[in-house]
């Protein structure tokens, strides 16, 4: 390059300076040779994310298959005794409760944090004092630990004492007896539903927000002359520019709360009676307090025919997405 | 946006009355159903034993006499203080091993651009998809045969299996951005691809490094069922496992100490948040948009 711009005598005066200075600043042993040997510099960064993936993701999920083909049992290695696992569990009425169990808690919770989160977003895209804050604040329900919150709408949950129950007899005057939440099946169900709704409103109002700041003004403004009215500008602008981001935050949400665990285990751990078992709790109590790993590890394995639908749907939203976006973005 | 709103208000009548009644009045529901479980939580952790379940007496809403009562059993009666020490050595653990990780193979991914990098990216993006609910029985057969069963290690080895993919795609947008050039300037002075990572690419993308810690840590201080699965020893347990299964004894709720529990185990996450939500925000919804 600098051959080109000055005459030659300066040029390789130039070049004997970079030379030195790089003979000075690198030795070039085989360490530095090794380090910039790019197939090796590729494989020594990939080596330690891929490895823990393969170990401790890419193997258990493997072995979670041949555990479900087992009767294998904490601490004891079991013999191969083929699809009974499943047969057991699949006749087993818990288990096909607990599957409507995860699909009823699954759809109504995700219609349930999409619809209010959906809205919330729309509140917070206004002009509003605070914004920021306001912003903040709203997302401390997915911040906390689920476990604990879920500890809180246990108590809040609590039959005697519920502060729920209260505000509504007390305060309100709408009912005149106490919510018993937790005592039978179907109020069990929506309370834990309600719960998980309240988690994940603030996940979707977020990630809906900041689609719709991507959304240009203009857009809005050419509508408004035209006279578009308060619903079509949301149902033709904003509902068509949200779908590419919402597609993902769905997906990524029923998958979530499909595999959901702990909610459920801290408020009402499967019961009463097993009326609020989802796969997950039940997967957990049959595995790990009843020590029947081979059934466990069937129930967890039934989950993912559920999950890998719910995947491909995500796959297609991307694709979706992409083509929307044209070939020339990324 | 702002031109938007200011041409909404021109455009279309909007009253001041109709905007209070479809923005504020929801607006305020919204908070206050968000935030009244914390509100709840907390006023039920300063509460004496007589005023908890006496509503006819004692406005639910209020403390008439705030006593720290829940704590000092919480902190002083139970192994309180260990368990946090044990969550925060996991959650600091789990974060850097899974940070290390990441940065090198979203480094790999994005800026050595080899063939099959894109699969490569794809199959990591997989990865955050598989859910710990069905890899926790297989991996606890794994726990014990690798003698790790009660070590807070388990969890650090563990953890990273969902962090690992979350980190690696906030990361890959950040080196994105960060111009070629500065890179080729850095490679013609003679300096080696390892220290053009850190000299040039990490100083540059400080902020996704940020995103990708404290999104690490919050996960990995929230996490569940690994640490029920792995862990049976009350020493060695996480706070939020321990407040569920340790402080929850009998027939008798402790309420207070339950709530006083769930106040310590959700503040240092709180806290960690407030410092950083700018941070929190854009990780989450630009990993959802990558």
């Amino acid at each position: 390059m600098l051959a080109e711009a000055g005459n030659a005598m300066d040029a390789t005066t130039a070049q004997t300076a970079v030379l030195t200075w790089r003979l000075e600043r690198r030795p070039d042993n085989w360490v530095t040779r090794l380090f910039d040997n790019k197939k090796f510099l590729i494989g020594l960064c990939l080596a330690p994310a891929i490895g823990l993936l393969v170990v401790f993701l890419t193997y258990p999920l493997g072995l979670g298959f041949w555990l479900a083909l087992t009767d294998s049992t904490i601490g004891q290695r079991g013999h191969f005794v083929g699809l009974a696992n499943f047969i057991s569990v699949f006749n087993d009425p818990v288990f096909q409760l607990s599957v409507f169990n995860t699909i009823f808690y699954t759809a109504a919770a995700t219609v349930g944090k999409f619809a209010l989160g959906l809205w919330l977003a729309l509140l917070l895209n206004h002009h509003l004092p605070f914004k920021s804050f306001l912003r903040a604040i709203v997302l401390l329900p997915w911040i906390v630990p689920t476990v604990l919150s879920a500890i809180v709408w246990w108590w809040m949950y609590s039959p005697q004492f519920s502060i729920i129950s209260y505000i509504l007899v007390n305060v309100l005057h709408l009912r005149s007896t106490y919510i018993n939440f937790l005592g039978s099946a179907w109020p069990a169900r929506w309370s834990l539903v309600a719960a998980n709704v309240w988690r994940g409103i603030p996940f979707v109002a977020i990630i809906t927000l900041a689609g719709l700041q991507t959304i240009p003004p203009s857009l809005y403004e050419a509508a408004l002359l035209d006279g578009a009215s308060p619903w079509q500008r949301f149902r033709f602008i904003t509902v068509p520019l949200l779908l590419p981001i919402l597609s993902v935050a769905l997906t990524l949400s029923t998958l979530f709360t499909f595999s959901d665990f702990q909610l459920v285990y801290a408020i009402t751990d499967g019961g009463p009676f097993n009326t609020t078992q989802i796969m997950a709790t039940l997967a957990y109590q049959v595995a790990i307090p009843g020590s029947e790993l081979g059934q466990g590890a069937a129930i967890a394995v039934a989950m993912i025919p559920f999950l890998v639908a719910l995947t491909a749907i995500n796959y297609f939203g991307l694709a979706r997405r992409k083509w929307q976006q044209g070939p020339a973005n990324e | 946006m702002s031109e938007a709103a200011a041409g909404d208000e021109l455009l279309s009548w909007d009253s001041r009355a109709r905007r209070v009644v479809t923005v504020y009045v929801p607006l305020a529901l919204f908070v206050i159903v968000l935030l009244f479980p914390f509100y709840w939580m907390a006023i039920t952790a300063f509460k004496p034993d007589s005023e908890m379940e006496d509503y006819a007496h004692h406005s639910p809403f209020w403390i008439s006499s705030p006593t720290l009562h829940n704590f000092s059993v919480l902190l002083f009666h139970t192994q309180f203080p260990r368990w946090m020490l044990i969550t925060i050595s996991v959650a600091v653990g789990a974060t850097i091993l899974s940070i290390f990780c990441s940065v090198l193979a979203a480094y790999a991914i994005e800026r050595l651009r080899f063939k099959g990098s894109t699969h490569v990216a794809l199959a990591i993006y997989l990865a955050y998809l598989v859910p710990p609910t069905i890899l926790f029985i297989p991996l606890a057969t794994m726990v014990v045969q690798f003698r790790l069963y009660n070590s807070p290690l388990s969890l650090i080895l563990t953890y990273p299996t969902f962090l690992i993919p979350f980190c690696t795609w906030l990361l890959i947008g950040y080196f994105k951005s960060i111009p070629y050039e500065l890179e080729e300037c850095a490679l013609i002075d003679g300096a080696s691809r390892l220290q053009i990572l850190r000299r040039i690419v990490l100083p540059l993308s400080v902020p996704g490094l940020i995103s990708a810690g404290i999104f690490a840590f919050t996960l990995s201080w929230n996490e569940f069922i690994y640490a029920l699965a792995f862990i049976q020893s009350t020493g060695n347990k996480t706070v939020p496992v321990a407040v569920l299964t340790e402080l929850v004894t009998g027939d008798v709720y402790q309420w207070g100490a339950l709530m006083a529990g769930a106040l310590l185990g959700s503040v240092p996450v709180a806290l960690f948040y407030s410092l950083f939500a700018e941070y929190y925000v854009s990780s989450l919804t630009g990993a959802v948009k990558e």
